[in-house]
């Protein structure tokens, strides 16, 4: 184990995380998951960089992160529930409002 | 020795609850792969000597986040299998970009040659909360009271987008009540005398 790994670590995890995105491109909560994910896998950078630097800013990096990603994920699924009272469904497909 | 095993399993699992994340057809088993990605990604944490993240990962993602994720897809009547058929089609571009991701991060990294700085003995404090808190609470202070805001946006957009009023709901209007006088209430009539029912 190097503190290197964690980079590989990392990319995969955000790579995972985006061919997640694209997968389930229909399904609204997959979405959010898979952003936790990327974000997860930033907060895997920030932590090694950390080591690495010996420097404390880059875990307090993570923990304002985890701050806004609790916040943002609170108001995504507030968002979702709005819109599932509305149209009855979640995906995508069903969200053409604004015919875009 | 340990420390390796330990590391490389927690990887492993990491990886395939990731692939579970993004591949499952049940929005549940989602987020559990999801719960144990978090605790996989604390161990790793630990191992870099972050124990105070490690541990808030657990408590605010484990114990908050994720269960307001199951909560959610709990209240929410999710058909099973359906709007899956095309994911045969949109799979080859997935993969793609995230093979572009991976290897233009590669690129990227082994461009740089990164360099650990040798132990200024900033982080080797055994006490990690303490010395974050410390961090924290001098050099990030404006920060600190920024995301509490943050938080207390979170809380009013989420009760604000979900509170919901049935437009029939009998209920108490304190004010109106309050306001109300004699003359809205009481209707003083004449009756004259024998033209009672």
């Amino acid at each position: 184990m190097s503190v290197n790994d964690y980079f590989i670590i990392s990319i995969f995890l955000f790579a995972i995380a985006v061919a997640g995105i694209f997968i389930n491109r229909k399904n609204l909560i997959l979405i959010l998951m898979c952003v936790e994910l990327i974000l997860l896998s930033v907060n895997f950078n920030f932590i090694a960089f950390s080591e690495i630097y010996q420097d404390f800013s880059g875990q307090i990096f993570v923990f304002f992160i985890l701050t806004v990603a609790a916040a943002e994920a609170a108001i995504g699924l507030a968002i979702l529930i709005t819109l599932f009272r509305h149209k009855k469904s979640i995906y995508i497909d069903d969200l053409n409002e604004l015919k875009g | 020795m340990v420390i390796d095993l330990v590391f490389f399993t927690s990887v492993a699992i990491l990886m395939i609850s990731a692939m579970g994340v993004i591949t499952s057809n049940n929005p549940v088993h989602s987020a559990l792969f999801l719960v144990s990605c978090f605790f996989q990604s604390s161990v790793l944490w630990l191992l870099l000597e972050a124990e105070f993240l490690a541990i808030a990962l657990i408590v605010i993602y484990v114990g908050a986040v994720m269960v307001l994720f199951l909560y959610v897809v709990m209240m929410l009547d999710i058909r099973k299998n359906e709007h899956k058929q095309s994911v045969s089609s949109i799979l080859p571009i997935g993969i793609g970009i995230s093979i572009l991701f991976i290897a233009e991060l590669i690129f990227a990294l082994s461009g740089t040659n990164v360099v650990q700085t040798r132990d200024t003995g900033v982080l080797s404090n055994p006490n990690n909360t303490e010395a974050l808190g410390i961090e924290l609470y001098t050099n990030y202070l404006v920060e600190f009271e920024l995301a509490s805001i943050i938080l207390l946006l979170g809380i009013i957009a989420a009760i604000s987008l979900t509170l919901h009023r049935r437009p029939g709901l009998k209920k108490q209007d304190i004010s109106q009540q309050v306001s109300v006088s004699k003359k809205d209430r009481l209707k003083v009539v004449q009756v004259r005398s024998g033209e009672g029912a």
